[in-house]
C-alpha cells in the first residue's frame, strides 16, 4: 500500500468513526431542547424571570427527583399563566411535562416528579396570557442516572 | 392493579385557594430501555391527565418519558362553589383510569 492510498484510507476511516458517532442513539442535545423551546414558543423571545424552579441542586437519584415550577402572576382573568413547559438537555427526549393551567388556580405553580438521565441543565418556560414567555433554569448534578439504564 | 391517590380537602371556604395532589401507580416505562438479551423495552407511558371541577377543566398535563414512575401532580384551584372534581389518566396500551373527588364550599 502506497502512502497516498493509505492516507485515504485513513480519512475515509476516520469519517466512518465520525459517522458512527453521529448515529448513535438519539439523545436531547442542547440543539435539540432549542428545536423544541422553539415548538412551544413559536420563536418568540423568551425573558428571564418570574418563573421559579425548584429542583434540588445536587440529586442522588435521577429516577425520581422533585420539581416544583411557580409563576409570579395575579392569576386574574386579564393577567394569568396559560401554560408551564419543561425541558432538559441530556435525557433521550427535551421535554419533561407540558402544564396547562386554567385563570381560576389563583396560584400558578406545579409540583411533580421527573427522570434525568444525566447531569444536565433543566430549563422552565411559562406562557403568560399576554402572549410573552418566561423562563428560567437549574443546573442539576445527578449520580445516580435514570431512563436507560437495563432492566434486570 | 391501577389505583390513584387525590388528596383534596373537604371542605373550604368561598373564595379560598386549595391544593390538589394527585397520585396514579404506573410504571412509566421510557422505552429507551433494554433486557438483558439486548431487547428494547417497549414504552408504556401516561400520556396525559386532567382535572375538571363540574365540567370545566382547570387542569390539564402533557407526560413525557421524564415524568418518574407513578406521576404525581401538584396543582392549585380557587374554589367558588361546591362540587366535584373528576380526575382522567389516559395513556399507552389503552392505558385510562378515572377518580373523582367531593368539596363542600362553605
Amino acid at each position: 500500500m502506497d502512502e497516498s492510498t493509505r492516507r485515504e484510507f485513513l480519512a475515509l476511516a476516520g469519517g466512518a468513526a465520525m459517522l458512527a458517532v453521529t448515529l448513535r442513539p438519539a439523545e436531547a442535545t442542547p440543539a435539540t431542547m432549542a428545536a423544541a423551546i422553539r415548538n412551544v414558543t413559536g420563536g418568540e423571545p423568551v425573558k428571564t424571570g418570574k418563573v421559579k424552579l425548584d429542583v434540588p441542586p445536587l440529586v442522588e437519584n435521577g429516577n425520581t427527583v422533585p420539581m416544583t415550577v411557580s409563576v409570579a402572576s395575579p392569576m386574574a382573568p386579564e393577567d394569568h399563566v396559560r401554560s408551564i413547559h419543561v425541558f432538559n438537555e441530556k435525557n433521550p427526549q427535551p421535554n419533561i411535562g407540558n402544564f396547562y393551567l386554567s385563570p381560576h388556580a389563583g396560584r400558578a405553580q406545579v409540583s411533580t416528579r421527573i427522570r434525568l438521565a444525566d447531569s444536565q441543565k433543566v430549563v422552565a418556560i411559562a406562557k403568560l396570557s399576554d402572549g410573552t414567555f418566561w423562563s428560567a433554569s437549574v443546573d442539576v448534578i445527578v449520580t445516580l442516572a435514570a431512563c436507560t439504564e437495563d432492566v434486570i | 392493579m391501577p389505583s390513584a391517590l387525590i388528596n383534596v380537602p373537604a371542605k373550604a371556604k368561598r373564595g379560598d385557594i386549595i391544593e390538589i395532589k394527585t397520585l396514579m401507580s404506573h410504571i412509566m416505562e421510557t422505552g429507551y430501555r433494554h433486557t438483558a438479551s439486548g431487547d428494547s423495552v417497549p414504552r408504556d407511558i401516561i400520556t396525559s391527565f386532567v382535572c375538571r371541577f363540574n365540567g370545566n377543566e382547570i387542569f390539564r398535563a402533557d407526560l413525557f418519558p421524564a415524568i418518574a414512575a407513578n406521576p404525581f401532580f401538584s396543582f392549585f384551584t380557587t374554589v367558588t362553589e361546591s362540587g366535584k372534581f373528576e380526575f382522567e389518566w389516559v395513556g399507552d396500551k389503552g392505558f385510562s383510569e378515572s377518580a373523582s373527588a367531593s368539596i363542600t364550599v362553605e
